[in-house]
């Protein structure tokens, strides 16, 4: 008798059981920690309906999420793409979704993927732990979908609309990057809602209060700068200080605000994220045919799947479109678990802490701790380089030609990781404005102020972004740029 | 503890709600896209979805973002021949990366793209006429469907594949790819043979000449193993649409004053006009024909691109029409199995002593012999002869329908009357 857990291609609800639980013992036997499962087997069309609310299970309604959708239902129905295998949502618990249409093999993957991969790098990882309440979270997102409704209701569907398309555009610049946000919670939110209107209403009007309060204080007054600092967060700044938005219209940038910054951290992870969870369902699986409860067939369609996925095309191919996150994640993650067993001695001189140490843990310590950016540059090897033969090209407008600055050979290393590092920080690649100055005694103007990096000037859109934090601050608004010698010039202006 | 829960139950058009938010956002676009597909659409195909392009700009969301200039380093992977210090020309599409794959589906990747479906198209359509309501769902539903084959197409899901035809496509493309290769290598082959057979005087030349067909026959393999078993191109889907199943069978007459004065704006109103008794027919009646008529001192059958597109000039003599439609009916359309529509469109403009003929035609040999006639006339002015002569005819039969029409809300009214008859009878 053989100890195949199944030798057909279909799936049944028993199977899944089966499967999930032999992965969650490979998973412990390697000492992935996670949350509570929640598996839910959903149809292509309900697959197309997650896939366009990016991600959230619960989404309030916008044009935005219809556009997604049409988009997916028309490559989809067009057959120019398959829909995504999975999508696991960081809550707890946390939720994860297979596809009907999948064959037995496929749901085994996404299981190993999506429900013990990337559950255990949402449980542990530093960034997700400080920044995002995995209990709270869908709570937050019905209260926000019903919050919004209502809104609609009593406001109109369009004012509400307007606020929200406002919101948007300023989405990414809706995060604290340096300061932990308070937890979230539905209960409190609803609670302390009307307390907060009042409040804030309160604020505001003290800000902009006409009444000089004390004569003598006056010229020292005017010397001073409002914020005092220069503020990251666009939209917190908005929802605390614009002069003249209601109250429920401040509770809507509120929300736009928790949850562009409850995906914070998933843009920050994306290589080590999906290379985590590559790596395990790689490993799990193997294990699993290792031990004899899976079969050739089962193995080589997971195979195939799984070289997909992590397929990375040369720059010169015509399906080139960057580097493939998952390609450089998992080939990072098994890069470890190789220096960790057999260690070159290239490897001892790069890596004297690793190199040769218990993988699992070392595995272990590298997903709780890092960041992107911070995880390329720790662990980025030489062999890698070498063996996705990576090269730096400088384009640099001050010269009429691009230059090839580095290559995967000795002297390029330390460079090429360096500049890869650079290219996945979101500070460099989100052009850096902070609310700079608003004109508190005169036009109530705002300023915002764009710090270049290396040069690079504001894209085509940032009129049309303007506007829209105009229609938020409802007073003139501004936009400087200030230059690598600090000095300050005036792009654009908004009456 | 892991939780399995089966949610194919659940509703899946979770998205509806923000599919219609996107549809209302963007009506103008959209709307101007009907616009189009209605003037380039025939009038019996004007009953289905539509594929709707937005330049992908007008649906954009600005964000901050970096701009073209300044200096980039970007790493990339795959490096073959580049050594530290190698400089080459900034690439023309510089910026736009991955953008090069364009088009092989004859869409603009600048565009979005999207399917409207048939409700949401011929609510659009629906829009300017200004129907009553009942009268827009009457048109717009459809009782019952059945799924009737109709052939293959080139795109279409994975599902769909027929096998068959697309292994049979592949073989048919690989003969005809291989055929000339074979004749060629054939006859290298005979020759070969006879080369070999004899002897020369030369041996070395003879020599030579083997070696040279040996070469060019083991090219011609190689040429012919590398044509692909399938290839894209072979792929046939199986195609399904759905029918609606009516009652019986209609012809439809469209008569269309083509001379000088109907300029492509009145016959884009005569087009929507003809277009509406159209998909009324289409509920009632399972096959219908549509003629199409034009005339101007003398009167033709055309087909539907000659009836909208072609230009002609002259005078108008209208009874040329209605004689020929009179003609077609006797001839090919026997009352007894055909349920007859009339449709008439004109400036107006007649020959002088033309439009007592116009309506002594009408009453006594057409309107008994149709089912309705509706007439619109396209124009400013008041008062014509025609006019005048039909109006008698309006007031001596409940079967014809007229209106001066200057826009295109003007239209329903000449229906009115048919439309409440047809709705207590079926």
């Amino acid at each position: 008798m053989s100890k195949y857990i199944s030798e057909c291609s279909d799936w049944n609800f028993e199977l899944l059981d089966t499967y999930d639980n032999e992965i969650k013992r490979v998973a412990e036997s390697f000492h992935l920690d996670t949350y509570p499962n929640q598996i839910e087997v959903i149809t292509a069309e309900q697959m197309m309906d997650a896939y366009s609310s990016v991600g959230m299970p619960v989404g309030y309604n916008h044009w935005t999420y219809g556009k997604k959708f049409l988009n997916v239902e028309h490559h989809y129905r067009r057959g120019h793409m398959g829909l995504a295998y999975e999508i696991v949502i960081n809550s707890n618990p946390c939720i994860v979704y297979l596809m009907e249409e999948n064959t037995m093999a496929m749901q085994a993957l996404v299981i190993a993927h999506a429900a013990y991969g990337h559950n255990s790098f949402f449980k542990n990882n530093y960034l997700f732990k400080t920044w995002t309440s995995p209990d709270a979270i869908i709570d937050y997102l019905l209260f926000a979908k019903n919050y919004i409704a209502e809104c609609e209701r009593r406001f109109g569907m369009e004012e509400v609309e307007l606020i929200l398309d406002s919101c948007h555009a300023l989405m990414n610049y809706g995060i604290d990057r340096y300061k932990r946000p308070p937890k979230l919670s539905a209960h409190k939110e609803i609670e302390r809602q009307k307390e907060r209107e009042e409040y804030l209403q309160l604020q505001v009007n003290d800000l902009w209060r006409t009444l000089p309060v004390q004569q003598t204080k006056k010229a020292e007054q005017k010397e001073k700068h409002f914020p005092e600092e220069p503020q990251e967060n666009l939209l917190y700044f908005i929802e605390k200080n614009a002069p003249l938005l209601e109250p429920w219209q401040r509770e809507i940038v509120r929300i736009v605000r928790k949850i562009s910054q409850y995906f914070y951290p998933q843009r920050q992870t994306q290589v080590m994220n999906e290379g985590w969870a590559c790596f395990w369902h790689y490993t799990i699986l193997n294990t699993l045919y290792d031990e004899g409860l899976v079969n050739d067939g089962f193995i080589i369609e997971f195979l195939q799947s799984h070289t997909n996925v992590i397929a990375q095309p040369p720059f010169h191919s015509k399906y080139y479109s960057g580097i493939n996150p998952y390609a450089l994640g998992f080939a990072m993650m098994q890069d470890i678990r190789r220096i960790c067993e057999n260690p070159t001695d290239e490897d001892r001189e790069w890596f004297k802490d690793i190199a040769g140490s218990n993988w699992i843990e070392t595995m272990d310590f590298a997903m709780r701790n890092f960041k992107d950016e911070s995880f390329i540059a720790q662990f980025l090897s030489p062999k890698l380089i070498r063996e996705l033969k990576l090269f730096a090209v400088l384009d640099d407008d001050k010269r009429e030609e691009l230059e090839i600055t580095a290559i995967h050979n000795h002297k390029g290393y330390q460079y090429l990781r360096q500049a890869l590092v650079d290219q996945y920080n979101l500070g460099s690649n989100e052009p850096n404005i902070q609310v700079y100055n608003v004109d508190l005694r005169g036009d109530r103007s705002l300023t915002l102020r764009h710090t270049q990096y290396n040069r690079r000037p504001l894209g085509e859109s940032t009129e049309e972004v303007m506007k829209h934090i105009k229609r938020l601050w409802q007073f003139p608004v501004r936009m400087e740029s200030v230059d690598d010698k600090g000095e300050a010039s005036p792009i654009c202006e908004i009456k | 503890m892991t939780q399995i829960i089966d949610r194919r139950l659940n509703g899946k058009n979770k998205s509806a709600v923000n599919r219609q938010r996107f549809i209302k956002r963007f009506r103008g676009q959209i709307k101007e896209a009907v616009t189009d597909a209605v003037t380039e659409r025939s009038i019996t195909d004007i009953d289905k979805g539509e594929t709707v392009n937005i330049p992908t700009k007008d649906i954009s969301e600005p964000s901050f973002q970096h701009g073209h200039g300044g200096r980039r380093e970007i790493v990339q992977p795959g490096n073959q021949e580049f050594i530290v210090g190698d400089t080459f020309p900034r690439p023309k599409t510089a910026g736009k990366q991955g953008g090069s794959n364009a088009g092989n589906s004859g869409e603009h990747m600048d565009d979005f793209v999207f399917q409207l479906s048939r409700e949401e198209f011929l609510e659009f359509f629906f829009e300017d006429l200004e129907l009553p309501d009942l009268i827009k769902t009457q048109l717009a539903k459809i009782n019952d469907y059945k799924l009737v084959r109709a052939g293959y197409t080139v795109d279409g899901v994975p599902t769909n594949i027929n096998v068959l035809r697309s292994l049979r496509g592949a073989l048919a493309r690989r003969i005809a790819l291989r055929s000339p290769h074979e004749r060629r290598m054939r006859e290298a082959e005979a020759e070969l043979e006879q080369l070999q057979a004899l002897q020369s005087d030369d041996e070395a030349l003879h020599r030579t000449r083997i070696r040279a067909l040996e070469e060019e026959i083991k090219e011609l393999k190689k040429r012919i193993a590398r044509i692909p078993f399938i290839d894209e191109f072979d792929l046939r889907y199986n195609n399904r649409i759905k029918q609606p199943k009516p009652i019986t069978q209609a012809v439809m007459f469209c008569l269309m004053d083509v001379s000088g004065s109907m300029n492509q704006e009145r016959k884009d109103i005569a087009k929507r006009f003809f277009i509406l008794l159209y998909l009324f027919l289409t509920r009632n009646y399972e096959h219908i024909q549509v003629v199409f008529i034009r005339h101007h001192t003398t009167a033709k059958e055309v087909d539907e691109e000659e009836f909208f597109y072609s230009r002609e000039s002259g005078g108008t003599v209208v009874s040329s029409a209605l004689e020929l439609a009179y003609k077609t009916i006797e001839a090919r359309f026997p009352t007894s199995e055909w349920n007859i529509y009339a449709a008439q469109a004109s400036d107006g403009d007649n020959w002088d002593d033309d439009s007592t003929t116009c309506r002594s035609l009408l009453m006594e040999k057409i309107l008994p012999m149709v089912q309705y006639f509706a007439y619109i006339e396209i124009s400013e002015l008041e008062d014509k002869k025609l006019w005048r002569e039909y109006t008698t005819v309006k007031s001596l039969s409940k079967n014809f329908a007229m209106q001066r029409i200057k826009g295109l809300a003007d239209i329903y009214p000449v229906f009115r009357e048919l439309f409440k008859k047809r709705q207590p009878a079926k």
